[in-house]
């Protein structure tokens, strides 16, 4: 193997589940030692490509290997070197918290001191807990403990922060920061733009199966434009709306309309811009209720790309 | 397991730091006994499945031998508790190996507990064996107790040649365990668990009631014949032979390990993981 080689590497992946086609031709890479995000809505296919790496499904067409090993055909050589946090589940009903975390250190051979880990996750309250009595953050907080226990160098981490109060979700940024800081390599799912910007060297956007942009948050969110204005209006827009506002705006401006009331206007950031907006809504007798100017987001990425919004 | 060392984390790490990657699975041997204590724990602090492994056999013994002293009867020129307790050794070990077994692998499917092991070190060899001593340490549990409240009922096993009595049991216990634990993940494996649930309890009564396990097949008139050959007649049969009649019962070992055999190649065959 050699050591150069990325912690994940997916190329042209297939995977259909009946006549659903779930990913459709994925190839990404994932660098050691990073936090990387895959980003996407509901059903895009992220469960379903992070099982692939931890060697629950077989491949159907393109090849995965991860730390260059094969999830399937080098299985022993490869769970010993990874962790996992499953999206939800993953313990017996009647199981104690640091009972089920104690267990599955047991099975390495270099485990984290638990002790740590729970004082650490805020799990020593609910320590002799019957699992089924815990609450969702709480059940997060030692899904990610078990992921970590075995000193892992890499963590796959499905939804890490589904259900999590402000609080827990901090802890839970601040130490997946440790951990990368320790050399190991993150791969996290979510749905929330602000766990990636915050978290992630790299974020892999897929939709549908498919990668549909990748890059650091910095380079996501620069984009071609300058700004991002939003409009959101108090009745339907007239017909060609789109087409006037563009041409009362020059022709450095994109202008795309996301439903009947509402509009993303990408071009140079300026008072005049605004000005000329609020002047053509005047014009067309439809009053702004959002008028809004600011830096890209990766939402709004997201929307350009897929016309869609991504948190649903 | 090829653990490499941890200094192959990436340039810029720290050296040591909390996480620094140290990976690697315990010793095959040390994973399998910390997964057979977690699984004998969680059987035996779960209250139904204590019901159905002690209670149960314990009130069927004690029931059987009040109501048989009341009626005066004898079976077979025995006395009822000489009789009865084979019967209910192999009730217990019906429950457990079957019921209990089919039950607690049901959730661990549906609660994503064998998805989650799946990812760690455990083979699913492991996982299997650690699932086998946990059920043979209950077992054995179960029968020092159920020993213990025979011999106060003034219990007498067949002291004929206890060499060949504690050979009979070693594999009437053994290769029943078998048979009915491969039947119970065979279940397990295939239902949801809901349907699991029912389904094996619902068996467990009806071969309590009917299947030769508490009483001797020849008490069942003609339908005798045909119980013999299944599972738990062949379990009852078996014990019965060894600790009355100080005996191996070559035929109805056999019927069981033909049960272990079909029980096992179906659930390879069919059991889902997830």
């Amino acid at each position: 193997m050699p050591p150069a080689s990325p912690a994940v590497q997916i190329d042209g992946l297939v995977m259909a589940y009946g006549d659903k086609v779930a990913v459709d031709g994925l190839s990404l890479e994932v660098a050691r030692g990073s936090i990387t995000a895959v980003l996407g809505p509901n059903g895009a296919g992220k469960t379903t490509t992070l099982e692939t790496c931890e060697g629950y499904r077989v491949a159907q067409r393109g090849t995965v290997r991860v730390l260059g090993l094969d999830p399937q055909r080098d299985r022993a050589e490869l769970l010993p070197r990874i962790g996992v946090m499953l999206q939800s589940g993953g313990a017996w009903s009647g199981v104690r918290a640091v009972e089920m975390l104690e267990h599955m250190a047991s099975l390495h051979a270099h485990p984290l001191d638990t002790a740590m880990l729970v004082d650490r996750l805020g799990l020593a309250d609910c320590g002799r807990t019957p699992y089924r009595r815990l609450s969702g953050g709480q059940k997060q907080r030692l899904g990610l403990a078990i992921a970590l226990v075995g000193r892992p160098e890499l963590v796959f981490v499905d939804e890490p922060t589904a259900g999590m109060d402000p609080q827990a979700r901090r802890t839970t940024w601040e130490m997946l920061e440790e951990v990368r800081a320790d050399g190991v390599t993150v791969v996290l799912t979510t749905h929330h733009m602000d766990e990636a910007e915050h978290l992630a060297d790299r974020i892999h956007i897929i939709d549908r199966g498919t990668l549909i942009a990748t890059g650091t948050p910095a380079e996501l969110t620069r984009g071609g434009h300058s700004a991002t204005i939003r409009l959101v209006v108090n009745r339907p827009f007239p017909d060609g709306a789109p087409e006037s506002l563009r041409r009362e705006l020059g022709p450095l401006t994109e202008v795309r309309q996301l439903d009947e009331v509402s509009m993303l206007i990408h071009g140079p950031a300026d008072a005049s811009t605004l000005g000329r907006v609020s002047r053509w809504c005047e014009e067309h007798a439809v009053l702004p209720q959002t008028l809004t100017l600011g830096q890209r987001t990766l939402e709004d990425v997201f929307l350009e790309l897929t016309g869609r919004e991504l948190a649903s | 397991m090829s653990a490499p060392p941890a200094g192959t984390a990436p340039a810029g790490a720290r050296p040591t730091g909390t996480f620094t990657p140290a990976p690697g699975g315990a010793g095959l041997g040390r994973m399998v006994l910390a997964q057979a204590r977690m699984e004998a724990r969680l059987m035996l602090r779960n209250g139904e499945q204590l019901l159905l492994a002690i209670v149960i056999p314990v009130i069927v013994l004690v029931g059987g031998v009040a109501a048989a002293g009341r009626l005066g009867s004898t079976f077979e020129g025995h006395a009822p508790v000489d009789l009865l307790t084979p019967g209910v050794l192999a009730l217990a070990v019906m429950s457990t190996a079957f019921t209990s077994v089919a039950i607690a692998t049901g959730f661990e499917r549906r609660y994503g507990v064998i998805k989650l092991l799946g990812s760690s070190p455990l083979p699913r060899h492991g996982l299997l064996l650690g699932k086998v001593l946990a059920l043979l340490n209950v077992v054995a549990l179960q029968l020092v107790v159920l020993v213990v409240v025979a011999l106060a009922l003034g219990w007498e096993p067949s002291l004929a040649s206890p060499p060949t009595t504690v050979v009979g049991l070693v594999l009437t216990v053994g290769l029943g365990t078998a048979a009915f634990a491969s039947l119970g993940l065979l279940v397990a494996g295939a239902l949801r668990a809901e349907a699991t649930l029912a389904l094996a309890n619902l068996v467990y009564l009806l071969l309590m009631a009917g299947g030769g396990v508490v009483l001797p097949t020849s008490t069942y008139g003609a339908a005798g014949g045909l119980i013999q050959w299944l599972p738990s007649g062949a379990l009852g049969e078996a014990m019965r032979s060894t600790l009355v009649h100080a005996d191996i019962d070559g035929r109805s070992l056999l019927v069981l390990a033909a049960w272990a055999v079909l029980g096992a190649l179906l659930t390879a065959k069919t059991f889902r993981w997830e």
